[in-house]
């Protein structure tokens, strides 16, 4: 499995996860065919503490599935970042994980972004399997 | 008749890529069992193992959320559209994640809890993950401790440098007859292992300084403020702020007591209720004024309670709210507060930055500066319990004004005291003699004092305060009397 970022992505991902720094950003992946062309920033609104969650709810989750439409692109997934942590799934993120997407997560540490990485869930739901991120 | 089911995106591969799908059924549930009966390969990813709906599946009636109609016992009719959303959530791992899992031990102990949906396993995994620091191992930080304990908090801490004395036990339970005369923090240790061994208990024998407070704060979640006097109270509070952990705070007195969350974001803290404190001598402690034995299981189990809330991210906190319990009365009522922009601590431009000196804020008397005088260390407002049994022995007859309360006065006195309770005092002073020197005199010298300072604002000038009170009275001159 492999995933492909066009020109622009991987920088727009980096650029939110520095401006919500020391919280988590969150945001969708819109592309097609295993290529993500498109990113669109969505609001972290979890309760818990933004520094260590995100959580986009179902109604803005509604909204970006609605601007896949509009894009004549495909909801490929989302991203997150890890303020101060490695770009590895938590638990957490594997207990709330859907199938098919990509979760691009990007490390963010003392303010500057540093490895990202991309997840599948397994289809048993067991665990995440890393996918190869490509640029350019 | 059927309904139609819209799919999102990452379920439609189970679909054969369709993003509706017409089901039967009369209830929303049976619309969903229906869909995985066609589909099956939906079921794991909406149901747990235990065939509950994923908290981060939302399904959604025409416009409405299942969870505000009657869930999955929602009924529908013909031409009604069904929904599945997904909550996308994440984040980085937490303490939470790194927690060791509970064993079948801990799961049996815990199972109170692990049935409450607000609970869970997640949450009692939280608890353990998580850590309290009590400020006291008194009569609040005793019920409040033992709670945390049994309900499975990893990690308490407590500061304490007392040891447990007889007039402890009527509200303290974290320490026992046998425990008297030993330190406060070996017999509370030694409870709360009993109670449960999967805690561990952290101990500092230390009286809370602005020099250690922030080190001992930091590596706690919660700090639970049993402290039972103003500076330290202050010192808590402006140090929860300064290091960003919330306060479960508690006080009581005699027959009444209080309770609040402070320092929370963007909540307000003790200084947004009370900016400055009230002056020295005028709130007498319970030693001084008492207190009811089982007060302080009430407000210590509000503190507990709510530490266990903020840790736990349930319920709403006591955040913003000042509840105040009267135990006579049996009524709770709670008071409004809001964080003041202007509070010096965690207003908008706070001018407390770090900690401060709390004994000169509050207005403690600093120590005399003066070398002691030979016999004592008394100086010229204070006179020393030697001083005045070596005056009373050589036939001096110094007037001796007892200012505590009539059911103090019964438990010990010193022979030849007049007794006027210090609120009686600004209309009965006339009563004290001009031309002979008074001695003022109470529990332990803080009541006294004021009294002392009164008596010399309208015009008594022989006036001196006893050091010690009637407890060093007892101790060094007449062991035969009962302390309290």
């Amino acid at each position: 499995m492999a995933l492909h970022l066009e020109d622009g992505v991987d920088e727009s991902i980096r650029k939110h996860g520095v401006e919500t720094y020391p919280n988590e950003c969150c945001g969708a992946l819109y592309g097609r065919d295993g290529v993500v062309s498109a990113t669109f920033a969505l609001p972290n609104t979890t309760e818990e503490g933004p520094r260590r969650r995100f959580l986009v709810r179902p109604q803005d989750y509604r909204e970006a599935e609605a601007r896949a439409g509009a894009l004549g692109a495909e909801l490929l997934g989302f991203y997150h970042s890890h303020p101060d942590h490695p770009a590895r799934p938590s638990q957490y993120d594997l207990d709330h994980a859907w199938p098919f997407f990509s979760y691009i997560i990007v490390s963010v540490r003392a303010g500057v972004p540093e490895d990202m990485t991309s997840w599948r869930l397994l289809e048993d739901r067991s665990a995440f399997d890393q996918e190869d991120l490509t640029h350019g | 008749m059927a309904n139609k089911i819209h799919i999102p995106t990452p379920l439609r591969p189970f679909t054969d890529k369709q993003d509706a799908v017409e089901v039967n059924g009369a209830t929303v549930g049976e619309l969903l069992t229906d869909l995985t009966t066609r589909h099956s390969g939906l079921r794991k990813h909406l149901y747990t193992d235990d065939g509950r709906l994923r908290n981060f599946v939302n399904v959604y009636l025409n416009d409405e959320d299942i969870r505000y109609l009657q869930r999955e016992q929602t009924p529908v009719k013909a031409g009604d559209t069904l929904s599945i959303v997904p909550s996308v959530a994440g984040g980085a791992p937490t303490a939470v994640d790194t927690a060791p899992a509970l064993s079948a031990e801990e799961i049996k102990r815990y199972s109170r809890h692990l049935i409450l949906p607000e609970i869970g396993m997640e949450g009692q995994r939280k608890l353990k993950a998580s850590s309290v620091l009590c400020i006291g191992a008194g009569g609040l930080g005793s019920p409040a401790a033992m709670y945390l304990a049994a309900a499975g908090i990893g990690r308490i801490g407590i500061v304490d440098f007392d040891v447990v004395d007889f007039s402890n036990l009527q509200r303290q339970l974290l320490h026992g007859t046998p425990d008297v005369g030993r330190s406060k923090l070996a017999s509370a240790k030694d409870k709360i292992n009993a109670l449960n061994p999967h805690v561990q208990v952290d101990t500092y024998e230390v009286a809370l300084s602005s020099e250690n407070a922030l080190d001992l704060f930091a590596p706690y979640d919660v700090i639970l403020d049993g402290t039972d006097n103003f500076p330290t109270r202050y010192l808590v509070n402006d140090a929860c702020v300064l290091s960003g952990k919330p306060n479960a705070y508690g006080s009581i007195f005699r027959f009444e007591g209080q309770a609040s969350v402070f320092a929370t974001k963007g909540g307000p803290c003790y200084r947004c209720l009370y900016p400055e404190p009230p002056p020295p001598g005028l709130v007498p402690s319970c030693a001084e004024g008492g207190v009811l034995g089982v007060l302080p299981g009430i407000i210590g189990v509000i503190q507990a309670t709510e530490a266990m809330k903020v840790i736990l991210g349930i319920g709403e906190p006591l955040v913003g709210r000042f509840l105040i319990y009267d135990a006579l009365n049996m009524k709770f009522r709670e008071l409004r507060l809001r964080r003041d922009p202007e509070c010096p601590v965690c207003g908008d431009n706070p001018t407390v930055t770090k900690l401060i000196d709390y004994e000169q804020f509050c207005g403690m008397r600093p120590e005399p500066a003066v070398a002691p005088i030979a016999g004592g260390g008394g100086t010229d407002w204070e006179i020393t319990v030697q001083e005045l049994k070596k005056k009373l022995d050589a036939g001096e007859t110094p007037f001796i004004l007892d200012v505590r309360e009539p059911n103090e006065y019964q438990i010990n006195r010193i022979a030849g005291s007049v007794l006027i309770p210090l609120g009686e005092l600004p209309r009965r002073y006339q009563e004290l003699p001009k031309d002979r020197e008074i001695v003022s005199q109470c529990k332990m010298g803080g009541r006294s004092a004021k009294a002392m300072d009164f008596l010399k604002s309208v015009g008594f000038t022989n006036v001196k305060n006893l050091k010690g009170g009637i407890l060093e009275w007892v101790d060094k001159i007449d062991p035969s009397q009962p302390k309290y």
